[in-house]
């Protein structure tokens, strides 16, 4: 049978190294905050002939807004981050007669503003949002495991792996946001949620099997229990990701462009949530019952000692 | 008393009738008119339209009551029904805002100003002085909440003092700033307090019977009003003690227009000197009443439809195209089990959009992404369900037993997993409301009832279909189940 559980700490080295980049890149640069969240106006508009950005950020400099940015893309689209920007305003339509007049007639094709307070409200709400998930979930399964010795244990080794799948996702989008401009958004922050319920979705269809082997005495170790289970567990979690994965790939390629960046954060969160399944939440309950970390402590005491 | 699979299957084949006729587009089949309702309601980023937050701006010293804040909501609720939206959204969020979705409405300018403006209307008492359009004037009314609508107050009380009472302050704080197009600018944050005489209010827009969009003897569209019976003989008073004298028709504290009394009038005016539409928009915010406390645009979202529409087909190309990828799966590596599956998925899917419909959901991308996500997410029990028969089979379980076992074993998996998917759609739901209502709200909505269906289908029926199947002993050989006969153990039948 496979051996899953015996190298355990090959799977916590290998989490750590996708995690460690990430969140360096976070402790350096943080994420890249949309207008969701920090105030500010997303101009979205289709000109009627190719533009540069520069063009359009002089025109904006020369109506007071020196800080904009301007990104194009396919079909003539420009893409303009500013400062909020009130629809109906004043300062609205004198804008939009000044690239009118410069770039000639255009179909906007939408205008996103968020006050800054609001903005930080709704920040807030995100981290609750997060917060309240994490415990639901944790009383949840604790209630699921009542039966158990320990079920606090099953909980936190599912919150565990599941932290291990936001971190994966928040590290790696830290990167991209410094490296391809990347943002974070409210929808960002519903890709979370989701990963977090399938994250510990898959970590308790494996526990499932683990309490059900445990009350079978399915082997005659703890430890070989749970790889047992995991050998069980492990075709049905494969390919349950590998179906999830197909349909988000779909999205992904032909979804188009206002969600791609959604389903990117969920298709990692899913990859990663399958493999902290499998890898981290099992082999961390064996951790914990094993006294492993107790044993470091005591053997690192015990080197101290003579010295 | 044991359910027999074939009366579950009568159940399942009457309910896939039923989601299917409502699937249908328009009203096919429909004889008795009963779909007439049942529509897709179609998000704000997918047909287009306008999403705001306005938030209350009390003047200083006041507070926002629960109380006016719904009485606020109610008035915009007025406007927007006169604005022939289809499927509005107007809510209270938290204490001081109110969230307004017009889906399909394509002015957002014209939402705003419609929205946000104050109306209150006044005629005031110019003390012979000719204003000009667009003056801002002090007068002696306050902003008159729908609540305090008894119109004796002012009247007849000479030039009172400009300050003190909470209803010149309020009057004050809801100030426009000065423009020469009247209609065109909306009221926010003007901070300048007009200096200057305090003019007398002789009616206000409470004392209003109706408005309504007209014409005048010129064939200029104006709009007309009526006024209230008591009103009317304070006006025909005041009108006939000062004929040949002008009079000034203010909004919002400006003056929109100035005239000289020619006769003594007694319960119909008109307000002239507008646009067409500035004449529809007027109408419509004086019949709503005035708003109670003036409100800003905090948050907007407009999306053209050009970009709702591509969207949408983009999303049915990648769901036909996950869907694909997902039964092919499925039949590759389960086989028959594996065939049932994917019928059982089409009829899944088939009862989720009858329920999009029936409830109704608003179908948003995140939504159809939701959809399609739980698309992977059905074929989940039924993998764990087949993994599990597979086991059993393995160990040489009779068929019939091995799919019996493998349901039971899976349950409590497939029922404990999903929970805690619910769990953070509900709190994606509450987070939804704060952000952008129904692009977010679409996805924990579309995502909790696909895993709630898919439930149902995975226990009720794929099982009725694997049992109906099994008592043909044509199915009988392990290799429909993807199993090679040397794989099976060979300590047959030891029970249990």
């Amino acid at each position: 049978m496979l051996d899953l559980v015996g190298k355990r700490y090959y799977w916590f080295l290998l989490s750590f190294l996708v995690i460690v980049p990430g969140l360096i890149s976070l402790a350096v640069h943080g994420l890249r905050l949309s207008i969701d969240f920090t105030g500010g106006s997303l101009w979205e508009l289709r000109m009627s002939r190719p533009v540069q950005p520069g063009e359009v950020r002089q025109v904006l400099a020369q109506h007071g807004i020196d800080d904009a940015i301007v990104q194009t893309a396919d079909n003539n689209v420009v893409l303009i981050r500013m400062r909020e920007l009130k629809e109906g305003s004043p300062e609205k339509n004198q804008l939009a007669q000044a690239l009118r007049d410069t770039f000639g007639d255009f179909t906007e094709l939408r205008l996103e503003s968020v006050g800054p307070t609001l903005g930080i409200a709704i920040r807030n709400r995100a981290i609750a949002a997060v917060a309240l998930t994490t415990l639901g979930i944790l009383g949840y399964i604790a209630w699921a495991f009542r039966n158990t010795n320990n079920p606090f244990l099953y909980g936190i080794a599912a919150i565990i792996a599941m932290l291990h799948d936001v971190a994966v996702v928040v590290g790696i989008f830290s990167i991209l946001g410094w490296l391809r401009g990347v943002e974070v958004d409210a929808l960002f922050v519903t890709a979370l949620l989701t990963v977090i319920g399938f994250s510990v979705h898959d970590t308790i269809v494996v526990f499932d099997r683990i309490r059900e082997n445990l009350a079978r005495r399915a082997a005659p170790t703890f430890e070989e229990i749970v790889n047992y289970s995991l050998v069980q567990t492990l075709v049905r979690s494969l390919n349950t990701s590998l179906t999830v994965v197909f349909t988000l790939l779909a999205l992904y390629l032909f979804g188009g462009e206002t969600i791609r960046t959604f389903v990117l954060a969920l298709l990692i969160g899913i990859i990663s949530g399958t493999y902290s399944s499998i890898f981290n939440a099992s082999q961390i309950v064996v951790v914990w019952e094993n006294r492993e970390l107790h044993r470091l402590f005591a053997r690192l005491r015990g080197q101290h000692a003579p010295a | 008393m044991r359910i027999r699979p074939w009366q579950t299957l009568i159940v399942i084949v009457l309910l896939s009738l039923a989601a299917i006729w409502v699937d249908l587009p328009g009203q096919r089949l429909d004889p008795f008119g009963w779909k007439r309702n049942i529509t897709v309601r179609q998000g704000l980023d997918l047909q287009g339209g306008i999403q705001l937050v306005l938030q209350a701006r009390p003047p200083a010293g006041t507070v926002v009551t629960q109380e006016v804040l719904e009485g606020t909501r109610d008035t915009i609720e007025r406007r927007v029904n006169g604005l022939g939206v289809s499927e509005p959204v107007i809510q209270t969020r938290g204490n001081d805002q109110i969230l307004v979705e017009l889906p399909g409405f394509q002015d957002p300018e014209r939402a705003v100003r419609v929205l946000q403006r104050t109306a209150l209307l006044e005629i005031i008492d110019t003390q012979g002085q000719f204003l000009p359009v667009g003056t801002i004037v002090n007068t002696t009314a306050g902003p008159a909440p729908e609540a305090n609508a008894t119109p004796t107050p002012t009247a007849g009380t000479a030039t009172p003092t400009a300050s003190a009472t909470a209803a010149s302050s309020a009057a004050a704080g809801a100030t426009p700033q000065a423009t020469t197009t009247p209609g065109a600018t909306p009221t926010p944050e003007a901070t300048a307090t007009p200096s200057g005489p305090v003019y007398e209010t002789i009616i206000t827009g409470a004392d209003l019977k109706d408005a309504y969009p007209t014409t005048d003897q010129f064939g200029n569209l104006v709009v007309g009003f009526e006024l209230k019976p008591e009103a009317a003989d304070r006006f025909y008073q005041y009108t006939s003690t000062h004929i040949g004298q002008p009079m000034s028709i203010v909004v919002d504290k400006q003056v929109i227009n100035t005239a000289t009394i020619r006769d003594a009038i007694r319960d119909r005016g008109i307000i002239q000197g507008l646009s067409a539409q500035e004449v529809r928009d007027l109408a419509l915010q004086l019949k709503s009443g005035a708003l109670a406390v003036p409100l800003e645009v905090v948050q907007s979202r407009t999306v053209g439809p050009t970009l709702g529409q591509d969207s949408i087909q983009k999303s049915i190309i990648a769901g036909l195209v996950g869907l694909g990828l997902v039964a092919l799966f499925m039949i590759l590596y389960y086989r028959l089990p594996g065939v049932i599956s994917v019928i059982a998925l089409l009829l899944y899917t088939a009862y989720v959009f009858a329920l999009f419909k029936l409830i109704p959901v608003v179908l948003t991308l995140p939504g159809i992404a939701g959809f399609i996500l739980s698309i992977g997410m059905a074929v989940d029990a039924n993998v764990l369900i087949f993994a599990r028969i597979r086991e059993e089979l393995r160990l040489g379980r009779p068929i019939a037993r091995a799919i019996e076992e493998g349901f039971n074993h899976a349950w409590p998996s497939i029922r404990d997993s999903n929970i805690s998917t619910m769990i953070s759609c509900m709190i994606l739901f509450w987070f939804g409301r704060y952000v952008g209502a129904t692009i977010i709200q679409g996805f924990a909505l579309t995502l909790f009832i696909g895993v709630a269906v898919s439930m149902f289908t995975a226990i009720v029926v794929t099982r009725t279909f694997l049992r109906l199947l099994l008592t043909r002993p044509f199915f009988r050989d392990v290799r429909w189940y993807g199993i090679a006969p040397s794989q099976v153990a060979t300590a047959q039948a030891t029970g249990d």
